[in-house]
């Protein structure tokens, strides 16, 4: 299989922004998921919506607001551009955050689940024995939603590989920058490279497989 | 000492307390289900956020609103034994133990940890998952944590309730052993007349959100004006000590304050403390004392007070028994026939008498 290049530079540039948006994600997600599943607030509702969002939307309206949000004339756009950041689109930043908000779902509902599968018990307990809250966090918490975490990082991880739509809307296609895996299959395909979009593509699903596999084979017994 | 003044409202139910508990032994907080004898023990943990009042225990303040003072439950020196051993499932025994031994910031660790492992026989579990523990085995392990948070009182919401028969028989020394050594107050949550009979020093009757009775364990379960639910379980509790073995009879003798009673032979020696209890419906009364009778305990004793019982048939009598009060229940036409009133000599009939060893 012929992989140029190029290629190479979109795959690890896919790895790049798979890593650092997990990573983001489950620092964000994490206290995210907490709060919804604790809160007693009149905008669990909605903020729940939000989250849930882009398992809905096309990518392309996500990866439009983004850019007129992110644009030069939208008021983020504007605020980076005050604060001396520039502004997002067609850079890697910008396709970083666009992954963010692209698989939060992914990140969110399985930390949710797990939370909530916790219950209010082992809470109550690590309150009689002394801990606080952010002690029973990290002492109790952390350790029984492991398999969550583990779930919600693959999830996270492997569908910020598999996105397109939002990329190619906020950014672009630019070699070592904004091209990843995905833009490439897509070049490759419109310049009828079909040798070379068959040997990344068979990367991706072979990758997608082998998580996935992962992921379900480490899935605890069920009791 | 503690007080306890405590109000939860809630949508279908009030919980409203006011109690001044001793600073030791063990105060069972006895109800039926719905009484509210569970809120009230989350209350004073702190886990009923809705609780509002005043929360005192042996000098130390953990709650008063008047004042917006709440500590919040990480924050007070306790002990909670759920009803399900709620051991962390990702801890060993051991680490379940460690978990409030290292937070409560005592020293002297390593004696008191050996203490409570020995108090309770949990050494060849020490290295154990609790999934691969018994029932019985969890909630001995669960009371050893407990203990080991350094508890200045220490709360069990009937922890025995989930367990079988045997299992409970199990546990109960474990926790009369507790009862000997600590000398911090317990607080007993309970639906089971055995239990706390066996157990408890002072009850607390709770029914409807509100406390009915309130006193010493004796005094308490032999007053004849509790309220309808609590007389079909009446009985008193008489603290003995073995007095005599009787071998030829196979039978032992049980002193107490203003008698004796004769029970099967007791494997323990003589001198042995031992709690019994005799339940209303087995004493009966005689104007006579009967000397043909095959019963074998027959105590004389002075009619104290008669009171009706929820059931139309039988009124309960509350008897002295030269210092000890018994009670005991019989047909309000036995009553009439026997005209029964309160000063008369009689003689009281024990037919059985339940022993906790």
């Amino acid at each position: 299989m012929p992989i140029n290049e190029t290629d190479i530079s979109a795959l690890l540039l896919t790895l790049q922004v798979a890593s650092l948006t997990t990573v983001l994600l489950l620092v964000l997600g994490t206290p995210l998921a907490w709060w919804l599943v604790r809160t007693a607030s009149p905008w669990k509702g909605v903020v729940n919506t939000l989250v849930a969002l882009p398992l809905v939307l096309p990518p392309t309206v996500l990866g439009f607001y983004l850019l007129i949000f992110l644009g030069p004339l939208g008021p983020l756009g504007k605020l980076t551009t005050a604060l001396g950041l520039g502004t997002l689109p067609f850079t890697f930043a910008g396709v970083v955050v666009a992954s963010v908000l692209y698989s939060l779902p992914f990140v969110v509902q399985p930390l949710q689940t797990a939370f909530a599968a916790i219950g209010e018990r082992p809470l109550e307990v690590a309150a009689t024995l002394r801990a606080g809250p952010l002690d029973t966090f990290f002492s109790v918490v952390l350790p029984l939603a492991r398999h969550g975490f583990m779930t919600a990082a693959v999830l996270g991880f492997a569908h910020t590989v598999g996105e397109f739509g939002v990329v190619l809307m906020i950014g672009g296609n630019i070699p070592g920058k904004t091209r990843v895996v995905s833009v490439e299959i897509y070049n490759h395909v419109e310049a009828m490279e079909y040798a070379q979009a068959h040997g990344l593509a068979a990367c991706l699903l072979a990758f997608s497989f082998v998580v996935l596999l992962l992921l379900y084979g480490l899935k605890p017994k069920q009791h | 000492m503690q007080h306890i003044r405590l109000e939860v409202k809630r949508a279908d139910f009030v919980l409203n307390v006011d109690l001044d508990l001793p600073g030791q032994g063990i105060s069972a907080l006895f109800g039926h289900s719905g009484s509210g004898k569970t809120t009230c023990l989350r209350a004073i943990a702190g886990l009923e956020r809705s609780a509002k009042g005043f929360v005192e225990v042996n000098g130390e303040i953990w709650q008063d609103d008047s004042r917006g003072l709440f500590l919040p439950t990480h924050r007070r020196a306790l002990g909670y034994v759920f009803q399900e051993a709620s051991l962390f499932p990702h801890l060993s025994v051991q680490g379940n133990l460690l978990y409030g031994l290292k937070r409560s910031g005592v020293n002297a660790e390593a004696i008191r940890f050996e203490q409570a492992v020995e108090w309770l026989a949990i050494g060849p579990l020490l290295q154990r998952r609790p999934e691969h523990l018994s029932g019985g085995e969890r909630q001995r392990v669960a009371i050893a944590r407990a203990l080991l948070a350094k508890p200045r009182l220490l709360l069990f919401d009937e922890p025995l309730a989930a367990l079988d028969l045997k299992r409970k028989a199990d546990i109960l020394p474990y926790l009369e052993r507790l009862h000997d050594h600590l000398d911090i107050p317990m607080l007993y949550v309970s639906h089971s007349p055995d239990e706390v009979a066996r157990l408890a020093d002072h009850l607390v009757l709770l029914s409807d959100g509100k406390v009915v009775a309130v006193g010493p364990l004796q005094e308490t379960l032999a007053r004849i004006d509790l309220p309808a639910g609590f007389a079909d379980d009446a009985g008193v509790v008489l603290d003995t000590v073995i007095g005599a073995h009787d071998d030829d009879y196979a039978l032992s003798r049980l002193d107490f304050v203003g008698g004796a009673i004769y029970v099967s032979r007791q494997p323990q020696a003589l001198g042995h403390r031992l709690r019994c209890r005799i339940h209303a419906r087995d004493v009966s009364l005689n104007l006579d004392k009967m000397t043909h009778s095959s019963i074998l305990n027959i105590l004389e004793a002075k009619v104290i007070a008669i009171a009706d019982t929820e059931n139309p048939t039988n009124v309960l009598v509350r008897l002295d028994a030269s210092g000890t009060p018994l009670l005991a229940r019989i047909t309000r036409r036995s009553c009439a026939n026997l005209k029964l009133a309160p000063g008369m000599m009689l003689w009281a009939q024990i037919k059985a008498v339940a022993l906790f060893s």
